[in-house]
């Protein structure tokens, strides 16, 4: 199913629709844009047909000094079966040939009153969130003083659980069980929920329950910026858990580096308190605090001042 | 691991109290599961993830196990998402 159509940026941006309507269905498959000054020319050897072509005032004023046989030739060929939309900025008026093309191909020919640099980077931001790569992952995210922690780990593990107590401690709850990752830019990953689920939270026992209707607005949010992964895993006493916290562990999604930490569970092991001290802690490091690094400098210091005792 | 797309035959669909049933019976196998419908892949075990897909009757999904028991869990889940009632 494909992620945006031409229906969605007419809504999004309130664009009047001038002809074409039975394309309004067509897909977006790029958040590239095309402005066809070279091809209105008539260059179409490598025409990015694909791509949302703007019009603005510079191509649209060269078309109207063009005689009129090419003015019916070029706007032919402007108009293919896979051109999502021709859109006119500066609330122009649209040539008749363009209409009557459009007509022919079904490509939607729309117009916005904003200018067309302007519109054209809106228009780029909008197809860039929407066109984002997008995963699923099975987890919890919340967001923890401003930390988007993702607590993973096996189904069962209390996930849900310590994601409720840190709600009652005043944190907010994104998505529970399934948390759906875009990748915006080269390494920010935004986390959500999907629709059906948003403020949901399962509990053993208790079943579905809503955590905006329960703790209010202020325990929810819509989305947040993944940075920090907490894996809960039952105690292993055959395993080595970090007792320094000198090491960071590093887990890969999407092709991004998250600073993960295991965390064992294990009954009387209050883990709320614990990721909200894993959280803090991360900012603290990220400000340039970095408690564990100070320590072992203090200790080799000692260490050093104790060999000199010594001699 | 197995894979196997399987159409669903509960007249509900993946309702609730369906949905419930399968991760429960999901939950009974050692092996990770995972169900996938349009490109979007979810824990079988989780009963959130499996609900946020809404699978409908007549819908075509990939269950996908991995583990010791998956010749087991695939055979299992099949039957009962093919079975109508």
């Amino acid at each position: 199913m494909p992620k945006v159509r031409t229906r969605d940026i007419i809504e999004k941006f309130s664009l009047e629709l001038i002809s074409g309507e039975e394309g309004i269905d067509r897909p977006i498959t790029t958040s590239d844009i095309s402005r066809p000054g070279i091809e209105m020319a008539g260059y179409f050897d490598y025409y990015p047909a694909e791509r949302i072509q703007l019009l603005g005032k510079t191509e649209l004023s060269f078309f109207k000094q063009l005689d009129e046989d090419a003015r019916i030739t070029r706007v032919e060929k402007l108009c293919t079966d896979i051109t999502p939309a021709i859109i006119i900025t500066r609330e122009m008026e649209v040539p008749k040939e363009l209409i009557e093309a459009s007509e022919r191909k079904s490509v939607p020919v729309l117009r916005s009153p904003l200018k067309t640099t302007r519109f054209s980077s809106r228009l780029t931001n909008f197809l860039e969130g929407k066109l984002a790569p997008t995963t699923a992952v099975h987890g919890v995210l919340v967001d923890v003083y401003g930390i988007g922690v993702l607590i993973t780990g096996k189904s069962g593990v209390g996930k849900s659980e310590t994601a409720l107590e840190l709600v009652k401690r005043g944190h907010r709850l994104v998505a529970d069980d399934c948390v759906e990752i875009r990748k915006e830019d080269q390494d920010i990953l935004i986390g959500s929920a999907p629709e059906l689920i948003e403020h949901l939270l399962e509990i053993r026992g208790l079943g579905i329950i809503n955590v905006m209707t329960l703790f209010g607005a202020g325990a929810v949010r819509s989305h947040k910026r993944i940075t920090l992964v907490i894996d809960l895993e039952l105690w292993d006493p055959n395993k080595q858990y970090d007792r320094l916290g000198l090491d960071e562990e590093k887990v890969n999604i999407m092709d991004t580096e998250i600073t993960k930490i295991t965390v064992p569970v294990r009954p009387g092991r209050n883990l709320a308190v614990i990721i909200e001290v894993a959280a803090m802690n991360f900012r603290l490091k990220r400000m340039g605090v970095n408690a564990a690094l100070q320590f072992t400098n203090r200790l080799s210091d000692a260490i050093e001042d104790g060999d000199h005792e010594d001699v | 691991m197995v894979e196997k797309q399987v159409k669903v035959m509960l007249r509900t669909g993946l309702q609730a109290r369906p949905a419930a049933l399968f991760v429960q019976k999901a939950n009974r196998f050692s092996s990770d599961i995972y169900l996938e419908k349009d490109g979007k892949k979810v824990n079988a075990k989780s009963i959130m993830g499996l609900m946020s897909l809404a699978v409908s009757n007549g819908a075509v999904v990939t269950l996908i196990v991995d583990g010791s028991d998956e010749q087991e869990a695939i055979k299992e889940l099949t039957n009962y998402i093919q079975q109508e009632e």
